[in-house]
């Protein structure tokens, strides 16, 4: 595994299966009366959110807290950079602070790999979502709430089992959507089959690169589905009419009672939030058993632990020789 | 392979084979039955890995014995050791904790071989974080000494003596194909671990 988790394309076939099945026991732990352990212990996680989040912040504080790390929130708003901070220099001042990981979140996509490329900051980094660009934490819990419906007995004996044969459709804004990147490719490395559906203004060019499929007729492409994962239109970053009226993009690319019901027994409706009910998903659909918004929000802390656990639980960083140790960074930063 | 140093290390030798381990897990089990009267509120935790199959072999028997179901667990300490600074991040056993809990049952955890006592401090850590036993006791099938830490075992398989220098491999049949018991040079087992086993069952080294 990396040191930084920036991409999900980042992740191999073993990487990806050793966080969904840490993420697998690390979940017993919702169940128990303490919920938390002494693992990462004295050490520093740093959420750093230039953008507004509340699902993804609160799931890594949550899991962060579990694994008993410190956690310092850092976010744009009261803090120096609304005074005009760069990020080389917020880097440089939470590394002479001493942070053992940052997670960070970007309206610019490519901030999280900067980070993890330059030498501003010695920690692991971890990308909670930059811009358009990716989201790969999103993904590895969206593959580990298909994997628990789609794989029976999965939480008990079916580990290191992958979605190999699985098909997934990811209907809506895809163009500005970080989920469908990282989801698209997490889910080709664990064997699915990934279909976008999606008016042809918000498919971003270069997509017949991508590893998946592209359909604009969602009725045809429902009952061979096994999850349909419908995202959101994300109109504070449209700055152009994509679609006529909002009414025919529902018309066309949601998803209601009657075409759920084309959906084989099996499959399950996701999202990855926030849902806007009557746009892209009815109440109908949002409120049926279903969907599995909720779920994925409880599996996201499981997955969440399992990525900081392997990222800084160890002595030494997750790519690094077993001889380099893990520096104390307070110490090297001067 | 090619060198040999003076002294050259032993080769492992073996202390106990499958029907000295068969016996001594027969006897541990009535011992528990014994002192626990009945074993009415015992509840086995196996420590991974191969005090889960030993755990196991336990519950087999104490059913025999008691004619009852004893509850089963296993127990996967690796968030709670106290080198995990020291090692790499490794991945997670499967930890699973009977359906009627821990709560003021009699507890005994079973491990195969207790050296420095530290995985059993930190079993005792993640015990304390499931819920809170009458008592807790420990079952172990070689006690080869050399403690770091104040703890004992309540039901030993085999005290052996060893030095610093030896190495203790437990193989059974479940993992690794056979019963038995191997105490050798902790160099040979190294040597020969590099050399020869594909799989070689991880000897307890120090932690």
């Amino acid at each position: 595994m990396k040191r930084h988790l920036v991409s999900a394309a980042d992740l191999t076939r073993d990487d990806a299966l050793l966080i969904l099945d840490t993420a697998e026991e690390l979940a017993q732990l919702s169940g128990r009366a303490v919920k938390k352990l002494p693992t990462l212990r004295g050490r520093t996680v740093v959420n750093l959110f230039f953008e507004d989040s509340t699902r993804t912040k609160t799931s890594f504080e949550v899991a962060e807290k579990r694994l008993s790390a410190d956690v310092i929130n850092f976010s744009a708003k009261g803090s120096s950079v609304s005074k005009g901070e760069s990020l080389k220099d917020t880097a440089l001042t939470l590394q002479a602070m001493g942070a053992d990981a940052v997670v960070i979140r970007h309206h610019a996509s490519g901030a999280p790999a900067r980070l993890a490329q330059s030498d501003w900051l010695h920690g692991s980094v971890i990308n909670a979502g930059d811009g358009t660009h990716e989201h790969p934490t999103q993904a590895l819990l969206d593959a580990f709430t298909m994997r628990r419906h789609l794989n029976p007995g999965a939480s008990g004996n079916a580990l290191r089992q992958g979605l190999d044969g699985r098909r997934v459709t990811i209907v809506g804004d895809v163009l500005h959507s970080r989920v469908a990147r990282s989801n698209v490719h997490l889910l080709t490395t664990l064997g699915a089959q990934v279909t976008f559906v999606a008016p042809p203004t918000l498919l971003p060019i270069g997509i017949e690169n991508w590893p998946c499929e592209i359909s604009y007729d969602l009725e045809s492409v429902l009952p061979k589905s096994d999850a349909v994962m419908m995202l959101r239109v994300q109109r504070e970053r449209m700055n152009a009419a994509f679609f006529p009226t909002e009414r025919e993009y529902s018309r066309r690319y949601g998803l209601d009672g009657t075409r759920m019901a084309q959906l084989p027994e099996h499959a399950i409706v996701m999202h990855p939030g926030p849902m806007v009910r009557g746009m892209e998903i009815t109440a109908e659909v949002a409120d049926s058993p279903r969907c599995t918004v909720v779920e994925q929000v409880a599996n996201g802390v499981s997955i969440r632990m399992a990525v900081l656990y392997l990222l800084l639980g160890g002595a030494v960083f997750a790519d690094g020789p077993a001889d380099t140790p893990r520096t104390d960074s307070v110490e090297t930063a001067q | 392979m090619t060198t040999h140093q003076d002294p050259s290390p032993r080769a492992p030798h073996q202390v106990l084979d499958g029907t000295d381990i068969a016996r001594v897990v027969t006897r541990i089990a009535h011992e528990i039955v014994e002192r626990a009267k009945g074993a009415e509120d015992v509840v086995l935790l196996g420590i991974h890995t191969r005090g889960v199959h030993l755990a196991r072999r336990l519950h087999g028997r104490l059913a025999q014995i008691t004619g009852r179901d004893i509850p089963l667990g296993t127990l996967d300490i690796t968030m709670y050791r106290d080198d995990l600074r020291l090692k790499p991040a490794r991945a997670l056993e499967h930890t699973e904790i009977p359906a009627g809990g821990i709560d003021g049952k009699l507890v005994i955890l079973v491990d195969d071989v207790l050296f420095s006592g530290r995985t059993i401090r930190a079993a005792l850590d993640a015990l304390s974080d499931i819920g809170r036993p009458r008592a807790v006791q420990l079952a172990v099938l070689v006690d080869r000494g050399h403690r770091e830490l104040p703890i004992r075992a309540d039901y030993v398989g085999k005290n052996l003596p060893t030095s610093l220098r030896e190495a203790v491999q437990v193989r059974l049949a479940d993992t690794d194909g056979v019963d038995a018991v191997l105490v050798g040079d902790r160099d040979y087992t190294a040597r020969s671990s590099q050399a020869l086993a594909p799989q070689p069952s991880e000897p307890h080294l120090p932690e």
